[in-house]
């Protein structure tokens, strides 16, 4: 039996805080999220559209995606699975941060709903149309070098793409790659769960501050069947809808209640 | 239980509770860190000695066992997929490398900004890394010994009580010279060190 003491009275009262935040983001704050959303459904008006692209499989792109900004990506053929980066833009040093961001939201099954956060506390990408549900936090990219080669690999694609972003590969952090079903066996194996991707899939990530993204079209490592070259990714940037009141990304606990105000400070 | 005889070390260090600490261990060197009084986190980051610019990889460490955990037999990759350390001892059982380090920003996103203003590892991190001319940008995801963070079928992520015993250790064989960069968490706002941070002692044997 312990003896009671100021020293572990205040650690019994960090614990009953934690306790409590773990209740509620597994619990009301999970229930809070919205559905996924429908295939077929959140068309993008027209005139919010600034740019369309497709990458090609084995490809990647560069680019900017300014706060308030939506970079829609869209699964064409059902088989690609991108892996992306993202940097603040006045302050690289500031990038995704995919420990943090599973931590503070207490799941690695990120979905709609979620957001991505940074090194420093705050919200770079929030999740707000997602058809697929499925997305890979913790594993990441294809092949580093070394192995038995790609013809293109995520590895060597982000070396490039800091290159051309005026960053070296020193830059590179954990990468999430979308629409990458990825299963967690209770002694830790990883499977990929089939049926989880359809043709057409698409996530919308809106920018809470100018960001510079890196983006890799090629097979995820645990992909069973490597598809071919054909697996393009097509994207569409759009200024954001106004969600009102009801912003699918302002819907869950106190942690990412703080992790907007922080972010908004820097616009303040 | 360990042969190797702690006499017979040719480096011994206690870390008091929430200090960082820095040390190359060449290649072939075995480093032990002990867990000394038990649920005590240990944050590791591992730089090619050569070249920093290659450093600990936990998505190539992940992707190349297939596991979510890190235990015997693991092997610590670089982010150039080349192994740097390799895992040869273990008392405790299962190691984390996708919670990351505490910081003072991600603590008040999560604890509330008052805990803003508490020493985390990423500050020692950040001391230390400066004494081999890196900084933020060089702190990617890390290793964290004796930190129990299961994920659950569902996606559930959570740090649990740590299940590491008083005395517990883990042994690392270096596959490469590997600079070692540890901060012995001073985390008080969650489970991984039982909510009291205390000393941990690092060994090292030559090859």
């Amino acid at each position: 039996m312990a003896i009671a003491t100021p020293a572990n009275a205040a650690a019994e009262a960090n614990r009953r805080r934690y306790e409590a935040l773990r209740a509620a983001g597994q619990g009301a704050t999970l229930a809070a999220l919205p559905p996924k959303t429908a295939p077929g459904s959140a068309p993008i008006p027209p005139q919010c559209v600034i740019a369309e692209d497709e990458v090609p499989g084995g490809w990647y792109q560069t680019m900017r995606l300014g706060r308030g900004e939506v970079l829609r990506l869209i699964d064409v053929t059902g088989t690609a699975t991108p892996a992306l980066i993202a940097w603040r833009e006045d302050d690289p040093s500031e990038r995704m941060n995919l420990a943090d961001t599973v931590k503070v939201q207490w799941t690695a099954a990120l979905q709609r709903g979620h957001v991505v956060l940074s090194d420093m506390g705050r919200v770079m990408l929030s999740v707000v149309e997602d058809t697929c549900g499925a997305h890979d936090a913790l594993v990441g990219g294809s092949v580093a070098f070394g192995e038995p080669p790609l013809p293109r690999n995520t590895r060597a694609n982000f070396i490039a793409a800091v290159g051309k972003l005026g960053l070296d590969r020193r830059d590179i952090p954990a990468a999430l790659s979308l629409f990458a079903p990825i299963n967690v066996g209770a002694d830790g194996h990883f499977t990929w769960r089939d049926g989880a991707k359809a043709k057409g899939d698409f996530v919308d990530l809106r920018a809470e501050m100018t960001l510079l993204l890196a983006i890799s079209n090629c097979p995820h490592p645990f992909q069973p069947v490597a598809p071919d070259a054909a697996r393009p990714l097509k994207f569409v940037r759009y200024r954001a809808q106004d969600y009102g009141g009801d912003d699918p990304c302002r819907r869950t606990g106190a942690e990412i209640g703080r992790a907007f105000a922080f972010t908004n400070r820097l616009f303040a | 239980m360990s042969r190797r005889d702690p006499q017979l070390a040719i480096y011994d260090q206690v870390i008091a509770a929430g200090q960082p600490w820095s040390r190359v261990a060449k290649c072939g060197q075995v480093l032990r860190i002990v867990d000394s009084e038990g649920q005590q986190a240990v944050d590791a980051l591992f730089y090619c000695a050569d070249d920093v610019a290659e450093r600990y990889s936990a998505q190539d460490t992940l992707r190349q066992q297939r596991n979510a955990y890190i235990g015997v037999g693991t092997r610590l990759m670089s982010s150039e997929g080349r192994a740097m350390l390799t895992v040869i001892g273990d008392s405790c059982g299962r190691h984390d490398t996708s919670a990351g380090c505490c910081s003072c920003e991600s603590n008040a996103v999560r604890f509330g900004e008052p805990t803003k203003y508490q020493h985390a590892c990423r500050e020692n991190f950040l001391l230390e890394l400066a004494k081999h001319g890196m900084g933020k940008r060089d702190i990617v995801a890390n290793v964290n010994f004796f930190m129990n963070v299961p994920i659950d079928p569902v996606g559930h992520f959570t740090v649990v009580d740590g299940i590491s015993q008083p005395g517990g250790y883990v042994e690392l064989r270096a596959e490469m010279d590997v600079l070692c960069v540890l901060s012995n968490c001073p985390q008080i706002n969650n489970p991984c060190n039982g909510f009291n941070p205390t000393p941990i002692r690092v060994l090292i044997w030559g090859s």
